[in-house]
């Protein structure tokens, strides 16, 4: 059988982000791909070096479009793990609040993307559709549709008040009834599991030697989460992580909307436990030590490895993002699929290339 | 980060160390490369039950080698790739090189320098002020 | 596994209202309390030019000597740390985005 070499992206319907695949076909089947990332390296990291490091935070925000909040908690935590700043109980929560809601509206995004992407173009506009909603109540409380920018070193820019907090709840009610509309279909739905049942299978040892994060590893059956960790009001809410044991891509999806309720369940919690209290600290000095920390993004587990010097510049700020981790596998599973299926696999690793590159 | 957490190692018991550290079933988090003066440090970070530990190591700053760990973790490809890309090290073996072609970037290892060697990064926030500044012919609103 | 499930939330949308403004006929209504954009108050600035030198991305530029304010529209990022940190409150962030420029043309106040 002769073997042609078929590119898929830069430039590809399902990919909102350059990524390069060059898929090596015999017939319909693939069995080679080779990636090719870098079109959009901007060296943010670099940036750490000329950037002081309170205004930093807006870089870390502007990693990714999507998870930036979790970027911008992520970086604060870390800076604050070196300067051993405490960090007020209501920022924590508040922050805990903020990053379930990007993480609702990450997976909404996703769903809305995959829906997109196999042809069901009334799905996806029904995840767009209750995105909105989730993506208005966070331009009321933090000013920004996605980019927040309301987390800053010593904790959060914003409060939310008592009067806020009861409408945000009686939306969030609404949004629960419309997540469970939607996921419905995506969960139940005949053409749907046509697309992705059995599809890229990736088994549970694979996925934890590939180094997987994520819902990638939670399809796959491990039961690793890292807000399990304790981070910001995790110590008080407890999340088991959503796991499947299939692998495939119906279980990736699975897991990313039984997320959805836990996460509108954090925030009720979040919400009821809710301190009084001040929202920031006042920062001083310059720090001075290393750390790696981890919080999870909506795609996965994020590494944020700071090094300091007693500057008012970073050192070292290396940002280890999901995508970069889930690469592999899909470079895994992708060989034996279908040409077809191509698309379905590489989104339900939920490729997000420009947090990949920085 | 305290210091038990990361293990310092010499680059010759690199592979015999990550190699232990498979056998106990770690996943591995992340590799990344430090540049420091006159040397490069690299940090392998594994996770086993969601407890992170490291191994550390130095590289001299002129002509940097590493040997791959990718014949054990097959995942450190892209951080190799990486490495190699940014900080100019020479990795020996990675199952998939891409040979300084995995970041499309202007310059070569644009990482290795302690200073932003990139005109256009480095220089615009200047320019951009110079562009900035107040023309005095202009007239105000 | 489940034949039409979608047609039960297809149908109930085809009947109701639809959740979309009919933009640019009807503007959208900024929601409040968003970062819409940056205004500037002449009267009680003293030109202390901290914004312009907090400023993460070089949008503000102040000259003290000639009591001068200016503003790249299209570099400022709406992040509000000027209207934040400004001493004398002469810098405010509002609701509602500004028109889109064709050109980039820097504001002198």
């Amino acid at each position: 059988m002769a073997r042609t070499v078929i590119p898929f992206g830069p430039q590809h319907p399902v990919l909102p982000e350059p990524i390069h695949l060059d898929l090596v076909v015999e017939d319909e089947k693939v069995v080679q791909a080779l990636p090719s990332i870098g079109f959009i390296h901007r060296g943010l990291e670099k940036l750490a070096e000329t950037k002081d490091y309170i205004d930093f935070v807006y870089v870390a925000e502007r990693i990714c479009g999507i998870c930036s909040f979790i970027h911008g908690q992520t970086y604060c935590q870390a800076i604050e793990t070196i300067m051993n700043i405490p960090v007020p109980p209501r920022a924590l929560y508040l922050r805990t609040v903020w990053g379930e809601f990007s993480r609702i509206h990450s997976h909404l995004l996703w769903l809305g993307l995959m829906a997109d992407g196999m042809g069901f173009e009334n799905l996806f506009m029904h995840s767009w559709r209750v995105r909105e909603k989730v993506l208005n109540i966070i331009e009321a409380t933090t000013g920004g549709r996605v980019i927040f920018g309301s987390c800053k070193v010593g904790g959060v820019r914003r409060d939310i008040n008592a009067d806020t907090i009861k409408t945000i709840l009686k939306d969030l009610d609404e949004i629960e009834k419309d997540l469970q509309g939607i996921t419905k279909v995506f969960l139940n739905d005949r053409s749907v599991k046509a697309r992705l049942c059995g599809i890229g299978v990736l088994s549970k040892q694979e996925a934890w030697d590939l180094g997987c994060v994520g819902p990638t590893l939670r399809g796959s059956g491990v039961a690793q989460d890292m807000r399990d960790q304790g981070y910001a009001a995790f110590k008080d809410i407890p999340v088991e992580p959503v796991t499947r044991t299939e692998g495939d891509c119906y279980a990736r999806c699975a897991v990313r909307c039984e997320e959805l309720f836990r996460s509108v369940n954090i925030i009720r919690q979040a919400f009821a436990k809710i301190p009084e209290g001040e929202i920031a600290v006042k920062v001083t000095g310059n720090p001075t030590g290393e750390t790696i920390t981890r919080t999870e993004q909506p795609r996965g587990e994020v590494v944020y490895h700071l090094k300091a010097n007693g500057t008012k510049n970073l050192q070292r700020f290396r940002v280890r993002t999901p995508t970069f981790a889930n690469l592999p596998a899909m470079l895994k599973v992708l060989p034996g699929c279908d040409l077809a299926d191509v698309p379905m696999i590489v989104l339900t690793i939920d490729p997000c290339i420009s947090c990949t590159e920085r | 980060m305290s210091q038990e957490q990361i293990e310092l190692i010499t680059i010759d018991a690199l592979l015999e160390k990550v190699r232990a550290k498979k056998s106990q079933g770690c996943r591995l988090v992340q590799i990344s490369a430090t540049q420091l003066p006159g040397q490069i440090e690299l940090t392998y970070s594994f996770d086993l039950n969601s407890q992170l530990s490291n191994l550390r190591l130095s590289l001299p700053g002129e002509e940097p080698h590493l040997p791959s760990i990718s014949s054990i973790y097959l995942c450190a490809i892209l951080y190799e790739n990486e490495i190699h890309d940014l900080f100019g090290v020479q990795v020996a073996g990675i199952a998939i090189d891409f040979k300084g072609k995995f970041y499309k970037t202007a310059i070569k290892f644009p990482f290795a320098s302690a200073k932003i060697p990139c005109a256009s990064s480095a220089a615009a926030p200047a320019a951009g002020a110079a562009a900035c500044a107040i023309n005095p012919d202009a007239t105000p609103k | 596994m489940g034949y039409f499930e979608m047609s039960k939330l297809a149908l109930k949308w085809a009947l109701t209202k639809p959740p979309t403004t009919r933009y640019p006929f009807e503007p959208r209504q900024p929601i409040a309390g968003s970062r819409g954009q940056i205004v500037f108050t002449k009267d009680n600035c003293v030109y202390c030019t901290v914004c312009a030198k907090k400023c993460p991305t070089g949008a503000l530029v102040v000259n003290r000597a000639e009591k001068k304010w200016v503003i790249d529209r299209l570099r400022c990022i709406n992040c509000g740390y000027c209207a934040e940190i400004c001493p004398k409150k002469s810098l405010t962030m509002v609701e509602g985005h500004g028109s889109p420029a064709v050109t980039r043309d820097r504001e002198f106040h």
